[in-house]
């Protein structure tokens, strides 16, 4: 019965995690609250010490201060792994059995949870002193209906990274423009280095790129209006960077068979120099940096630059496709709400203060470039955020669920040339109506 | 001892434990399914009732068919394969030399964790680095084809690994099977001038019949509610190729927020499994009993 026992623990389990769900509807919030003076709060994070060892040290030490300061307050942590992290937070959601503070991500993921209220608005800890030390926009993204639920740890922007060693063996030079950024892609190619690495099996990889496009093309707002439904769709520059993007694809830019590959596997091309450039998140510095793992002449041989302006497009240079990553949130039904707060402000704050050093991850809070020691990619990735003239929320990140997977699998079928950029963006525009 | 086990009361005694676990753990949860796929429910937040909208929408969703499509294209090849395996299984209990290490390693697959044979077959299908396309352009074809991003392919290249995976688990039931039909039997057929050919065809495999029905059942109720290797080797992409009607109420209930509709497909999924097990019992219903 081995193969009942697969198929069962498999297919069952979504089942199963449908209906565990349900079965228990009691209103009961987590935390032994009172009982002489003695609190405990729940707080569930998604860096194992295995695979996020700096994030988990560092999270550990924040509990341990505060755990200090505030005698008589014990926090109780349970940490899982990313995808993992992601299902149990649901599945506790459905059953009102959250812990009183966990993780979170901005925009289109907060909305059910917000509309289902569970969690606690924010602005009371921002107003207390907290808000000016956020990077403007980052709090924003946890905003709805002008009320935060949740506090940014991480800010992320994709610049393209490029291996210097093979565009010196190429004689190519950092593009200025698009046409330039073909012909260096052209250049690869005939030479026979995959010029992009891309694992769009994950879908949100690809849709970097045609963010990037759309908003050299179409400037900073085309895209965001077309999803917050103050504009459309089928606007022609959301057209025209569908385009681009299968020209790009026909012209070998991309590694062999990359709608297959993970983002992870994407990466290794890049990381093994088989592939010159890698767009991603800022979260990859460490690896270009600090990381011991990474060959030191690896590491030295990475730069990065900005997607270069399309001639005629309405964007510009400094513009960034990124956004906060994880956030805090307070469960709404905690019995320990006060304390919580207090745990997430002391928690935000402490986590500024050492993420960037320790961890390589750059905060939602501002960081003073002058007084840390850092790498000089970071400095200038800093510099750059601080020069930034607008930051657009990954697309997915801003839709809701729904509309966010159309999108995803849109992408997916974008880049694998089975839909045409016609219906690419009014498949989107269907979509959006819809909601 | 034999008198309490024989008192009614003390029986249902015994089995209630089980019952209960039975029905907290699968019936109930079906029931539940069920209702909560008559609902608009995005698995937090309160519910609303909305009727048969969530079975009607399902009906009308060619994402759910084609996925559906998919998993009966999986059913098939995996009853098709059924017919390898049991070629295999009456070798391998016929008398041939090396039966038992061939056995053991027919059976290896069977040992791994899903997860790991999916990993072991991404490897094998990676565009660049794979073992498969190495091979392949090492005698000279220079654009090996991406088995794992081809919509065309993707399915096919996740159906190989799948089959491969429960070689061992059916090899097994057959072999069993065919070890237990009395000696006795195959030999006075033999002495009666049968060929092996006659002896395997004839006699053993009308024997195991009603074990060959049962593995019909399992692989075609199997299939339909494949999911683990799809979920890891690609996510039913690229844009839903290998999309299951498993996998793909998984992305409805995790990805997609809509736990109402999730459950309507999980539903409807049990149901489709329900009907074609009466369907296969009713097609392969013999009436006589067999006998050794």
């Amino acid at each position: 019965m081995k193969k009942k026992a697969h198929t069962l623990a498999a297919a069952g389990l979504a089942a199963l995690m449908l209906v565990t769900a349900g079965c228990s509807t009691s209103n009961e919030a987590s935390g032994d609250g009172g009982g002489d003076g003695e609190k405990t709060i729940k707080f569930m994070h998604l860096w194992p010490s295995g695979s996020s060892k700096q994030h988990n040290m560092i999270t550990e030490d924040i509990i341990e201060e505060f755990e200090k300061e505030n005698p008589g307050v014990t926090i109780e942590t349970e940490v899982l792994e990313n995808e993992q992290y992601k299902n149990k937070i649901k599945v506790l959601s459905s059953s009102n059995d959250l812990p009183d503070v966990g993780v979170t991500w901005a925009a289109g993921y907060l909305e059910p949870f917000v509309e289902g209220e569970l969690f606690a608005p924010l602005d009371d800890v921002l107003n207390d002193g907290l808000k000016d030390s956020f990077v403007a926009g980052t709090t924003e993204a946890y905003a709805i209906n002008e009320e935060t639920y949740g506090l940014p740890l991480e800010l992320n922007i994709a610049p393209i990274y490029y291996n210097k060693a093979i565009f010196e063996e190429y004689g190519l030079e950092v593009p200025e423009t698009y046409e330039e950024f073909q012909e260096i892609v052209k250049t690869l190619e005939e030479n026979g280095v995959a010029p992009i690495a891309l694992g769009n099996k994950d879908r949100w990889t690809g849709s970097l790129w045609y963010m990037y496009l759309a908003d050299r093309i179409g400037g900073p707002e085309v895209l965001t209006q077309a999803i917050n439904r103050e504009g459309t769709f089928e606007d022609p520059a959301l057209a025209q960077a569908a385009e681009e993007i299968q020209t790009l694809v026909d012209a070998n830019a991309f590694n062999r068979g990359f709608n297959g590959l993970s983002n992870d596997e994407g990466k290794s091309e890049f990381m093994n120099g088989n592939a010159a450039m890698y767009m991603m998140g800022t979260w990859e510095l460490p690896n270009y940096t600090t990381n011991e793992d990474v060959p030191q002449e690896f590491r030295d041989s990475i730069g990065f630059f900005k997607f270069p302006e399309v001639e005629g497009g309405k964007g510009d240079l400094n513009s960034w496709v990124g956004g906060p990553g994880v956030g805090l949130f307070v469960s709404e039904n905690s019995e320990v709400k006060e304390e919580a707060k207090e745990f997430v402000k002391f928690f935000v704050e402490s986590w500024g203060e050492r993420a960037v050093t320790e961890a390589g991850v750059i905060p939602a809070t501002k960081v003073d470039t002058e007084s840390v020691e850092l790498p000089e990619l970071y400095i200038d990735v800093l510099d750059e955020l601080a020069n930034s003239s607008n930051l657009t929320l990954f697309a997915d990140v801003q839709m809701n669920a729904t509309v966010a997977e159309t999108h995803l699998n849109l992408i997916q079928s974008l880049f694998g040339k089975e839909v045409t950029p016609e219906d690419f963006t009014k498949q989107h525009e269907e979509a959006l109506s819809r909601e | 001892m034999d008198k309490a086990m024989s008192n009614p009361k003390v029986i249902m005694l015994y089995t209630l434990p089980a019952l209960f676990l039975l029905l907290a753990l699968i019936y109930v949860p079906i029931v539940q399914t069920g209702y909560y796929g008559l609902m608009k429910w995005n698995g937090m937040g309160s519910k609303e009732f909305i009727g048969l909208v969530n079975y009607s929408r399902l009906i009308e969703d060619p994402l759910f068919w084609s996925s559906a499509y998919h998993s009966f294209l999986l059913a098939l090849f995996s009853t098709l394969s059924l017919v390898g395996y049991l070629l295999i299984s009456v070798i391998l209990a016929g008398k041939i030399k090396g039966a038992n290490t061939l056995r053991k390693i027919y059976l290896i697959p069977m040992l791994l964790a899903s997860v790991a044979i999916a990993q072991l077959w991404m490897k094998i299908y990676h565009p660049t680095n794979g073992i498969l396309n190495n091979l392949l352009m090492s005698i000279g074809i220079e654009e090996p084809p991406m088995w794992l991003a081809n919509p065309d392919l993707v399915l096919f290249a996740i159906f190989i690994p799948i089959i491969w995976q429960y070689a061992g688990f059916y090899i097994l039931i057959y072999y069993a099977a065919l070890k237990n039909i009395p000696e006795s039997l195959v030999e006075s057929a033999r002495i009666d001038g049968a060929t092996a050919w006659d002896i395997a065809w004839k006699i053993k495999i009308p024997l195991i019949m009603n074990v060959i029905k049962v593995t019909i059942v399992l692989a075609v109720v199997g299939s339909l509610k494949y999911f683990d290797l799809i979920y890891i080797m690609t996510n039913g992409g690229p844009n839903g190729a290998s999309e299951v009607m498993a996998s793909y109420m998984y992305g409805q209930a995790f990805r997609g927020f809509d736990f109402g509709y999730a459950s309507a497909i999980g539903f409807f999924l049990l149901v489709i499994c329900l009907v074609i097990t009466w369907l296969i019992r009713k097609v392969t219903a013999t009436k006589e009993e067999i006998q050794y």
